[in-house]
């Protein structure tokens, strides 16, 4: 598969004196992979998504996505309808005054000719099951909702990538259940390439693909398998481990080996009452 | 505040909702204006005559549009009295001391208060039957022209529409640092005015501070989506003229040359 983001040595920081936010970061999104990029609070994860829509500028180094350079200015606003964005705070990200006219949003701001606006307002409010909500005003949705119209907002747009940045940290579970869900269905129906940055390491399991970064530098890559081998490394960093992981490693400690390290609750079980089957 | 401005909008199926919100908003404004040429029984008449058929039009319940002027009652209520003794002139109706009411004092205090009234009815009935998303796009279009001066005319709506969107955010907001505050011993509804108006302030910053960060967060998130002002803009919403719009302007046209004739 093709890349469809390549970041090379890019490098950033908030003040001229201060310390770099990104330490020459390289990496790259192929299409249609599902990418995690997880890290603490403060190493650089939010920054780097922000650079890759051209809201930032790099200090150093090249973000290109889909052959356009984000320092192009001319190319900004094809850059940012290919990359949706989805952030944190799903309050502060609502602009219409009702879930139609923030899909619309989007589509207003790029032009797309009205009837069009109309069929793929529907398609998209359908995909994130939201269609009976479509008159609602925001303050009477969910924080779950609220995402889910976000996403939907930036589908109608037909992008080439979704970067959810933190987009579940403020959400509920089931909210943030409901998030995920959408994603996979994105991803996996709609073949959309999704970045999803996070410090929920119970959400970067579903992911095809890890980024482990720390104070502004990229420290690993790999499947979550390989980089769920070295789980010391991602508490050093100050993650919090999923159940599933710190489970099998205390069966571990005990003498109780497993074939395959479970990442899930669902795999945990399912290895779990495989251990003494000799089937 | 809260109701006046988007509580009020009740989503219905009638004629006047399906107006389109310029004809209303032209409608209202020359309603306004011409309200002040009445100064007879028969164009009052004739005022109250359309008010009347406006509400049946709407299909509204009565009691809505009586919530809408419940609060200005005790004005409509004040300038009576005060017309009500102040005008001199024609029979005396009523002598107390000081105190004189004249026929004409009466006949003026009673068109002042159905004045008012009307008029309060009227842009009740505007806030009642179109949603402010309506309201913000007819005055946009109506404003359009002005752009040509240079007035920021898109830039205005759309602060319009996303003030409006946010007051539900921020009232919550409000409502939770109350909560806090008050959790920490703050104490709003007791006490010198003096304390009162001290007890805000540790209501107000964090409100602001939140505000501003919000606001900033919008504008990125705004930027993300792609907004880039007016310029090649496609809109959601389209404004239909139709024949009903046409013939609402043509009826406030007739009443406006009634109630010139009937002046005289």
């Amino acid at each position: 598969m093709p890349n469809i983001i390549d970041v090379s040595d890019l490098s950033y920081r908030y003040q001229e004196a201060g310390s770099r936010v990104l330490d020459h970061v390289t990496l790259s999104v192929k299409q249609g992979e599902w990418l995690a990029i997880i890290g603490h609070n403060g190493s650089g994860k939010s920054t780097l998504a922000k650079c890759l829509n051209g809201l930032i500028q790099p200090e150093q180094g090249n973000v290109v996505v889909s052959g356009y350079n984000t320092k192009d200015e001319s190319a900004i606003w094809k850059i940012r309808r290919r990359v949706g964005m989805v952030f944190q705070n799903p309050d502060n990200q609502f602009v219409g005054a009702t879930v139609r006219d923030d899909v619309a949003f989007g589509m207003e701001n790029h032009g797309v000719a009205r009837e069009e606006m109309l069929q793929r307002l529907d398609e998209a409010l359908k995909l994130v099951k939201m269609e009976a909500y479509a008159d609602q005003e925001p303050h009477r949705l969910s924080g779950g909702q609220k995402q889910r119209v976000a996403l939907a907002g930036i589908v109608a747009l037909q992008p080439l990538i979704v970067i959810l940045d933190e987009a579940t940290s403020m959400l509920d579970p089931e909210g943030r259940r409901d998030v995920l869900e959408t994603m996979k269905l994105l991803n996996k129906q709609r073949g959309l390439t999704v970045l999803s940055i996070t410090h929920d390491l119970d959400e970067a399991v579903h992911a095809d693909r890890l980024i482990v970064m720390n104070e502004g530098k990229v420290i690993r890559q790999g499947t979550p398998a390989e980089i769920f081998q070295h789980a010391e490394l991602l508490e050093e960093i100050g993650l919090d481990l999923p159940f599933a992981v710190k489970m099998e490693r205390l069966l571990r400690q005990r003498g109780l080996e497993m074939t395959e390290r479970p990442l899930t609750q669902e795999g945990l079980v399912n290895a779990l009452w495989t251990l003494r089957s000799t089937m | 505040m809260f109701n006046l401005v988007i509580g009020q909008y009740v989503p219905m199926e009638s004629l006047v909702h399906r107006l389109d919100p310029r004809s209303k908003l032209i409608s209202m404004f020359l309603f306004v204006i011409i309200v002040f040429l009445a100064n007879n029984w028969l164009s009052y008449g004739l005022l109250i005559l359309f008010c009347l058929a406006s509400i049946t039009a709407s299909k509204l319940p009565f009691q809505f549009i009586y919530r809408g002027l419940r609060s200005v009652f005790f004005i409509v209520f004040l300038t009576f009295i005060l017309n009500l003794f102040f005008t001199n002139g024609g029979l005396l109706l009523f002598s107390w001391g000081w105190l004189h009411i004249y026929l004409n004092g009466l006949i003026q205090s009673i068109f002042i208060s159905f004045r008012i009234l009307v008029i309060i009815v009227i842009t009740t009935l505007l806030t009642l039957t179109t949603s402010p998303i309506e309201i913000t796009d007819g005055l946009e279009s109506l404003l359009h022209p002005l752009k040509r001066i240079k007035l920021p005319v898109h830039e205005f709506a759309l602060m319009m529409s996303i003030s409006l969107r946010f007051i539900p955010t921020l009232l919550e907001e409000t409502e939770k640092i109350i909560k806090a505050q008050a959790a920490r011993g703050s104490d709003f509804t007791t006490g010198s005015i003096k304390s009162r108006f001290k007890a805000v302030v540790p209501l107000l910053v964090p409100l602001f501070v939140s505000a501003f960060k919000r606001a900033e967060e919008l504008a990125m998130a705004m930027e993300a989506r792609g907004y880039h002002g007016d310029e090649g803009r496609t809109k959601l919403h389209r404004l239909v003229w139709n024949n009903r719009d046409t013939v609402l302007l043509l009826i406030l046209a007739i009443m406006t040359i009634a109630l010139i004739l009937f002046r005289y």
